[in-house]
């Protein structure tokens, strides 16, 4: 119950993009095709799940026990930015159409801060091993989720009669405001 | 913070650091992508400015559309003449300069030529304002203003306004971006390849009377040009307009235009029409 918790939090509750208002750029970047929308949530629920582990070994085996807790951003950064080059790798081995579809929002994985964002709060919250990579796979899914929802929408926008001064960005961020709004409803459920 | 605290913090990043450069170093091994060697040496070349003045995402992605054959080596205006040489060298093929583009002003009513208005204009020297407020100074409501929004939008310098009030190509700085052709309000430049050598030189379409009263070069759309020309000139609303891909040079009545308004760009060694008196001003 509590893994399934704090699943919940992460995914729905306190949502990543929708109410911590991380990793805003590729939600607003990459989200004007469902496929690719999707694909990008995929590739950084991969790297969100990776890091919680890496980071998990990395401060509680080696930064903790010689009191290196300093150490902590430094040293996560290097965990993402080097996570991020593999999968970038990978991709474009398995891919291409994804590969160049994602685009430059792929090495921008490194810079999103809804994933060094993760990586603290699973520390500064003193999750166990597991609950951590629950909380990395809740958080993937979140931001999967809301990205794949903000697609979907824009998607549908693309027919409207949007005001010519509103086209393109404004009506973007508006809708991720609106979006963000509806999910404050969950919020209190936990 | 002791001496010792900071050693191991050293030693720590450092083989941390050194972990993931091994494992990044067999990863690409591992998943190195096989692709056309031509595209990392083109890169090379380019500017890498990654500036997207050729449309494409950076210079990777230009090098990539130049090895499929989708990109022309000059697309890239950053690297000029001497990158496009390079590249097409290693592409094996012409550098595109047969189809170069440049801009050509196709009005000739410079100062000289164009009849003034009643009243003159007081205001922001440029063409989009005049166009917007009154049309300028000149009667003739298609020529060009002479406000110079062309020579403004050359990033490089290769267009110049000259004493009549008409604006000037220097080809050798023109990369062919075809801003200036967007910059111009009334549509008079326009990009043509630069072995193109006829223009009919004016964008009026008022009747023969009103154009005649106007400026003294403009194309009166008399039709002489059209009817000899077996379709290289077609008439669109009192205007000569040349259909390049019927077009034949020696058909054209260049000696029957009063106003010598359908010419030469550069006039051909022989002079043919002495008295077309607009050919050979260098455009």
């Amino acid at each position: 119950m509590e893994l399934f918790l704090i699943f919940f939090s992460a995914a729905i509750v306190n949502n990543f993009v929708l109410a911590y208002f991380l990793g805003i750029c590729p939600f607003i970047g990459v989200s004007n095709k469902i496929s690719s929308a999707f694909s990008m949530g995929l590739a950084t629920t991969f790297v969100m799940v990776i890091t919680t582990i890496v980071t998990h070994l990395i401060y509680h085996q080696i930064l903790a026990p010689f009191g290196l807790e300093f150490l902590q951003y430094v040293s996560f950064i290097l965990v993402i930015a080097s996570l991020v080059q593999f999968v970038e790798m990978f991709i474009k081995k398995v891919s291409q159409p994804l590969y160049r579809a994602l685009g430059i929002f792929l090495p921008l994985i490194t810079t999103n801060c809804a994933i060094m964002g993760l990586a603290l709060f699973m520390i500064s919250k003193e999750y166990s091993f597991v609950e951590g990579i629950v909380f990395g796979v809740g958080a993937g899914v979140g931001f999967t989720l809301a990205i794949t929802i903000m697609a979907g929408i824009r998607e549908d926008l693309e027919l409207a009669d949007v005001p010519k001064a509103f086209k393109g960005a404004p009506i973007t961020l508006l809708v991720a405001g609106i979006l963000a709004l509806a999910f404050m409803g969950f919020s209190g459920m936990i | 913070m002791d001496v010792t605290l900071l050693m191991i913090a050293l030693a720590t990043m450092g083989g941390l650091g050194f972990i993931f450069a091994g494992g990044l170093a067999i990863a690409d091994r591992k998943l190195r992508v096989e692709e056309n060697p031509l595209i990392g040496k083109i890169n090379e070349i380019l500017p890498n400015a990654n500036c997207g003045a050729c449309g494409k995402a950076g210079c990777y992605d230009f090098a990539v559309s130049l090895v499929d054959g989708k990109a022309d080596p000059s697309g890239c205006p950053v690297g000029g003449e001497d990158t496009a040489q390079d590249v097409a060298m290693l592409l094996g093929i012409e550098a595109g300069t047969a189809n170069k583009m440049y801009p050509r002003i196709l009005c000739h009513g410079g100062n000289a030529d164009a009849v003034r208005k009643m009243a003159d204009y007081y205001g922001p020297l440029s063409c989009s304002a005049m166009d917007l407020v009154s049309g300028g100074d000149k009667a003739c409501y298609y020529g060009c203003l002479g406000g110079g929004d062309c020579v403004v939008a050359c990033p490089f310098g290769a267009m110049i306004m000259t004493d009549d009030g008409l604006p000037t190509v220097i080809e050798e700085l023109c990369t062919g971006c075809s801003l200036c052709v967007t910059a111009c309000p009334r549509d008079i430049i326009e990009m043509h390849p630069a072995d193109r050598n006829v223009f009919v030189f004016c964008k009026n379409h008022d009747d023969p009377k009103t154009s005649k009263a106007v400026c003294s070069v403009a194309c009166l759309g008399c039709g002489i040009c059209a009817r000899k020309s077996d379709g290289g000139v077609e008439m669109d609303n009192f205007l000569g307009v040349i259909n390049y891909d019927a077009l034949d040079e020696s058909k054209i009545p260049f000696d029957k235009c009063q106003t010598g308004a359908i010419g030469y760009l550069v006039p051909p060694v022989k002079p043919e029409t002495p008295e077309s008196k607009e050919e050979g001003l260098p455009n």
